[in-house]
């Protein structure tokens, strides 16, 4: 016993078996449950959980975007989804057996296949032997920026944070592409939305629910203020440009769930929001493409000024923003199709 | 000093895990829904204040003691609209309490 | 003791999570969800104090914020989703 009150370690294993164990009762509950809605809820859970265990974990930058997009911004598109559909599951009568063959036999040659890697944490592993020394070893003096997981995905994996940033852009374009062009034929068909029934949706929503408005006034500059430290404290603590724009786009999603999408769209017109999703990008391409002309490589941030840690410097700085920017945008561009569209 | 500061900051933080026990065998047990919102709300407010209270003790004057501060004023300031518009969200749909009567 | 806290927390959560899969109405898994995210945020801190990294704390700010947004959506989604026959599923 008293072993385990001075072991931190063990402790931290109690917790995470704590967790694991929850995390498990949820998914079956998810699964299980025919009220759609109320899986929404039990996901939102499911993702306090999982940012958890990646505390424990010590993976405190995944944890970090977890709970950001996990609980905050899933959980509003899983909602504006359901005002679309029905909010039932349909009764399954019939159990597929084929079906839960295959799966038991994929799994277990999963399982089987992942007998021969090396043990989890081993610090004997390839990874821990050859990958991680060169970086923890080399980055304190090639770059200099204390978060090391910062100067792993934005200089040494750079090209990788360019094609996540490309995923997200290709996301919010596919978006807008297979989204716009329903709105604008029924806009075309449909009477445009008279004063009426604006002001009498939006006077619903102001009229009753003053206490929300006079917090949500409070809080919306504050949200902005913590992503934009988010955003730049990246170097120093857990954070940096995905997370930054997660949480600036959180900031738009509470003002539009307050006052009303058309409120929103005022503040952030959508062909605006969509130039920002494309600005992003081109920022971090500018960057790889300054440092080409400047002399070096694609992405080579070190030529970018006098000394190599104060390029690396500037060029982390440019990409994390040139990210913030874009995932923000698709984030909020996402969010006004998904939401406008329940509006009928 | 630092004993005493030590010793006050376990004692915030059991009182502050008892209350949030308490305040979840409540969520639990009292039978109605409005009821319910009682318990959830001395976890929030009391429990959560306790247990970062005593984290600030341990933290002394430190950054970190103010962006536990800042968390505190954040919960502080946001459960209760929560719990608000739960409640009102409830009541607009037509959830009605249980009163003495509809029991007898 | 962090341990201790961290251990009452869990408790804690455990007892809304079953509050949550359980709850008859709509608004009792809300509540419930809503109070998870606040023993969330404590168990946070109170890992980060535990491992000696307060820079976890971040991550607890992030997620009172984030929290609230959540629980505000759910509520709105629920009152614009509630015209017509979802009232009923929500009043049983």
């Amino acid at each position: 016993m008293s072993n385990f009150i001075s072991d931190i370690s063990l402790q931290i294993d109690l917790v995470d078996i704590v967790l694991l164990t929850i995390l498990v009762v949820v998914a079956v509950a998810v699964i299980r449950v025919r009220d759609l809605f109320e899986a929404v809820v039990l996901l939102g859970i499911f993702s306090l959980l999982s940012a958890c265990i990646f505390t424990t974990l010590d993976a405190v930058d995944v944890a970090f975007t977890e709970a950001a997009v996990g609980a905050g911004i899933s959980t509003v598109l899983f909602l504006a989804t359901l005002t679309l559909t029905a909010r039932k599951e349909k009764a399954q009568y019939s159990h597929s057996w084929s079906g839960f063959i295959v799966c038991t036999l994929t799994g277990g040659a999963l399982i089987y296949g992942t007998l021969d890697m090396p043990h989890f944490g081993d610090p004997d592993a390839p990874i821990h032997q050859h990958v991680a020394p060169r970086y923890i070893v080399d980055s304190p003096e090639e770059i200099g920026v204390p978060n090391m997981v910062t100067s792993v995905l934005a200089s040494y994996r750079g090209y990788d944070t360019l094609g996540e940033t490309t995923v997200i852009f290709t996301a919010g374009l596919t978006v807008l592409l297979l989204l716009r062009r329903d709105r604008r034929s029924r806009d075309r068909s449909a009477s445009p939305p008279t004063a009426e029934t604006t002001d009498r949706r939006g006077s619903h929503v102001m009229r009753h629910a003053m206490v929300l408005r006079v917090m949500s006034k409070l809080f919306i500059p504050l949200i902005l203020l913590f992503a934009l430290y988010v955003q730049f404290h990246g170097d120093f603590g857990p954070g940096g440009g995905f997370q930054a724009g997660v949480i600036f786009a959180a900031a738009f999603v509470l003002y539009a769930l307050i006052y009303g999408v058309e409120a929103a769209q005022r503040v952030a017109p959508p062909a605006r929001v969509q130039v920002f999703v494309a600005l992003g990008l081109l920022l971090y391409i500018g960057t790889g493409l300054a440092s080409l002309f400047a002399g070096g490589n694609f992405l080579e941030y070190k030529v970018l000024a006098h000394e190599a840690s104060h390029g690396e410097h500037i060029g982390i700085l440019f990409i994390e923003l040139g990210v913030g920017i874009t995932v923000a945008a698709a984030i909020i561009n996402t969010f006004f199709y998904f939401a406008g569209r329940g509006r009928a | 000093m630092d004993t005493f500061i030590h010793l006050a900051s376990w004692l915030c933080l059991l009182l502050g895990c008892c209350f949030c026990m308490i305040g979840g065998v409540g969520l639990l047990r009292l039978p109605d829904f409005y009821s319910r919102i009682h318990g959830g709300g001395v976890t929030d407010t009391l429990g959560a204040g306790l247990v970062i209270t005593g984290l600030m003790l341990q933290g002394g004057l430190t950054l970190t003691t103010a962006k536990l501060a800042m968390i505190l004023l954040f919960l502080l300031l946001t459960s209760p609209v929560a719990t608000h518009a739960i409640a009102r969200a409830a009541q607009h749909s037509g959830l009605k309490p249980q009163v003495a009567d509809d029991a007898a | 003791m962090f341990i201790a806290a961290m251990l009452g927390v869990l408790a804690t959560m455990l007892l809304a999570l079953v509050r949550a899969l359980k709850g008859p109405t709509v608004y009792d898994r809300v509540l419930a969800v809503n109070m998870f995210g606040t023993k969330t945020v404590l168990l946070l801190a109170v890992i980060g104090f535990l491992t000696g990294r307060p820079d976890f704390l971040d991550l607890s700010l992030v997620y009172v914020l984030i929290n609230f947004i959540g629980t505000i959506a759910i509520l709105k989604f629920v009152e614009f989703g509630s015209i017509g026959s979802n009232e009923e599923e929500a009043r049983a």
